[in-house]
């Protein structure tokens, strides 16, 4: 007899084969998924999870960005040569093409994180799309923690968390009426390490902001932002040139960089090891209005 | 804290395996703290997370940093001081990634602890050390049981609020281990804790000198799942055809999936329910290329020697060693609907497996007091959060397994028509 065989399965090969079982499901039971590409890491992530999901036939359904106007050259980049690699069919949903048109009102601030939410929902409407997966992941943020991998939203987009649909075994009720859809997120059990294990594991590129570099940066509340079209110098602001990268990449207006010298993905995956702050308390603005930020978003239809 | 939880973030990641436990307690046994702690002594908590709970705790005029702030993600949460939902927590050690499971401890609330434990390699529950065991704990454990959870471990908490005494703890064991062996649980480990102070959390407290066993981290860590699965009876629910639309891949014909269980190869010779037809595995494919071999939880896409009609909701299996093809089911339920009971003659919709049919309720053999273990065979309906023994007809046959055997192929979920409410929990004990 031969020793028997350990059988084992590494948590990256866990993780990946619960995601795949997620995005097939979806598939097998929805009229028009779609995944919601930002060229931000996670989505990235998200959309090699598709490919293996579904090979040798391409992924079969198209990808959407909602874009704020306020985005880095690097993403978009980035977002147009990988939907021409895999062939891949772009929606655009354009928040300044919403402002122009009168569906949302600029803010004061100038800040468009909140208002993508109508432009969003606009295109869920326009395409009817049933399915949205989402790259978000729970350990990024603690309304996030408490969310089901298919989150059924009502006809207005909204998250009830009181009335969440109970989620058992590998059994996801993505049922819905017309009008209504689910925002999945296959990511949900992924923590911001395991995405960067991932990443060096298969080999991703990404835009080359994830990685440090030299960049013209304002410090404000203790966060450092680039210095561009979207971020202007204030009185009594100096600007100066630090070595950054991005742990997240968000609305460019309230995205910050971190102080870093990561620039392989080696390095990368130390720091994040390393770091004793969480990625959207390091990097983002729009989280910081409240302790419950992220639920008030949610509840009207946010990711 | 020992050395190995400090050098987490340096391990390997291949070579980390995936725990997942679910924490069971009462309103006040400490069980938000004591993942808390789990979190903080594996330096899984962020500054900027720490800060906002201690801005919170001095708010509220809290004596000490109340680590059970950040386990509390809702409004109403944080208001109320009560955990209401299933809450997901991650950290890692050298050995495991952890996915915790968190789910409220209220009587109201075994709904979530149902859902909680479905996926559990391991569930934790919690008593007070002064207060003894409680309804809830009984009921915990009855539930984690029902449910198939492998592995079962009792933290006995607030010892430093009894002195550590060991008579109290042994009390408490001897209780909980007579309770335990009228249930079918296969693995209990007993451990005396402070989740506020950190003692036997982490690492061995010298508090306890007489307790012997690991400490919880330890334990966790330690804890052999891996012959958990059901490498035996090969099943492979059918999820998605892939028949890729190229001019560059012809002729390919996938059935994909992922391994419920058993171990499947290549030239094995495989029986496709409910057709009853027979082929063998041409092909085990993945987006990395062929594998040798594929096993639960492995994703998979196989392929077949024959042309047969295969469709999701299908199942393969081994021509010796098949599922039940089964409309008649009997089946542990527990309710999960606050807006209406489970009614003898209503219809709903199952999912069980890939596969989604129709079913009615034939039958209410008893209702199940979950503190008691009562049977009330004169029930008539069973209500949100009860559990029953009940008989179902189906539309179309299930491929089922009783639950005992294989969780993936014995459990199901009942969906209102109506409402589209996941409004029950099924775990079959006998399909024919």
């Amino acid at each position: 007899m031969s020793q028997p065989k350990p059988y084992r399965v590494s948590h990256l090969d866990a993780l990946e084969a619960e995601s795949i079982f997620v995005m097939r499901e979806v598939m097998a039971e929805f009229e028009r998924p779609v995944l919601l590409f930002s060229g931000g890491k996670d989505s990235i992530v998200m959309l090699r999870l598709a490919e293996k999901a579904f090979a040798p036939a391409r992924i079969p359904f198209p990808v959407m960005h909602i874009d704020t106007g306020h985005n880095f050259p690097e993403v978009l980049d980035y977002r147009d040569s990988r939907v021409a690699t895999l062939g891949l069919n772009l929606v655009v949903a354009s928040v300044q093409e919403a402002i122009d048109t009168g569906l949302v009102r600029e803010l004061p601030d100038g800040t468009r994180n909140r208002i993508q939410t109508p432009v969003l929902l606009a295109a869920v409407e326009k395409y009817r799309f049933d399915a949205l997966f989402g790259g978000a992941r729970r350990d990024e943020e603690k309304a996030r923690a408490k969310e089901r991998m298919f989150s059924f939203r009502d006809e207005f987009g909204q998250w009830d968390p009181k009335n969440q649909r109970p989620e058992l075994w590998g059994l996801y009720n993505g049922k819905h009426h017309p009008g209504e859809s689910i925002r999945v997120f296959p990511l949900s059990n992924w923590t911001e390490l395991d995405v960067w294990h991932y990443i060096e594991r298969e080999n991703i590129p990404l835009p080359s902001i994830y990685y440090a570099h030299d960049r013209e940066v304002v410090e404000r509340d203790g966060m450092h932002y680039a210095v561009n079209e979207f971020i202007r110098l204030r009185e009594g602001e100096a600007a100066q040139v630090r070595r950054v990268r991005y742990r997240t990449v968000g609305d460019a207006s309230q995205t910050a960089a971190v102080l870093s010298d990561a620039d392989t993905v080696e390095k990368v995956i130390a720091e994040v090891a390393a770091t004793r702050i969480t990625e959207r308390g390091a990097t983002r603005g729009d989280d910081k209005v409240s302790e419950a930020a992220m639920e008030d978003r949610k509840r009207e239809g946010y990711f | 804290m020992s050395q190995a939880v400090l050098e987490a973030e340096s391990a390997p990641a291949q070579r980390m395996d995936l725990l997942r436990f679910a924490t069971a307690g009462s309103v006040d046994d400490g069980k938000s703290t004591l993942i808390g702690r789990l979190l903080y002594d594996t330096k899984s908590i962020f500054a900027d997370q720490l800060d906002a709970v201690e801005a919170v705790s001095a708010a509220r005029g809290d004596e000490y940093t109340n680590l059970a702030l950040l386990t509390d993600g809702l409004r109403a949460e944080r208001e109320q001081g009560i955990t209401i939902d299933v809450a997901y927590r991650y950290f890692a050690t050298p050995r495991r990634k952890f996915i915790i499971a968190d789910t409220p401890g209220h009587i109201q609330y075994t709904r979530n602890m149902v859902t909680g434990a479905s996926t559990a390699d391991l569930a934790l529950i919690l008593v007070d050390a002064r207060k003894g065991l409680v309804e809830q704990s009984r009921r915990h454990a009855f539930l984690t049981s029902l449910l198939r959870v492998p592995h079962l471990v009792l933290c006995i908490n607030k010892m430093d609020l009894v002195d550590w005494d060991k008579d109290i703890y042994d009390k408490i064991a001897d209780e909980f281990t007579s309770f335990a062996a009228k249930l079918e649980i296969t693995d209990l480990t007993i451990i005396p804790v402070s989740a506020l102070n950190g003692d036997n959390i982490a690492s061995r407290s010298e508090n306890s000198p007489w307790y012997e066993g690991p400490s919880l981290l330890h334990h966790l860590e330690h804890v052999h799942i891996a012959s958990d699965r059901n490498l035996v009876d090969v099943r492979f629910p059918v999820q998605y055809v892939i028949r890729p639309q190229s001019t560059t891949v012809t002729d390919y014909r996938g059935y994909a999936g992922q391994v419920a269980s058993g171990v499947l190869k290549p030239g094995d010779e495989v029986l496709v329910l409910p057709s009853g037809l027979t082929s063998t595995i041409a092909g085990i494919d993945t987006a990395d290329g062929p594998v040798a071999e594929a096993f639960p939880p492995m994703s998979v896409t196989v392929r077949l020697s024959d042309e047969i009609d295969i469709s999701r909701g299908d199942m393969i299996c081994r021509p010796h060693n098949a599922p039940a093809v089964a409309q008649d089911i009997e089946a542990m339920i527990c309710w999960m609907d606050e807006t209406a009971p489970l009614r003898i003659g209503a219809k709903y919709a199952i999912k069980h497996t890939t596969r989604t049919a129709r079913t009615v309720v034939r039958g209410l053999q008893y209702r199940l007091d979950v503190n008691t273990l009562h049977r009330d065979d004169t029930a008539g309906e069973l209500g949100l959060n009860e559990i029953g023994r009940v008989k179902l007809r189906t539309t179309v046959p299930l491929l089922a397994d009783e639950y005992r055997r294989n969780r993936t192929t014995g459990g199901f979920i009942l969906i209102d028509e109506s409402t589209n409410r996941t409004v029950g929990a099924g775990m079959i004990i006998e399909a024919q």
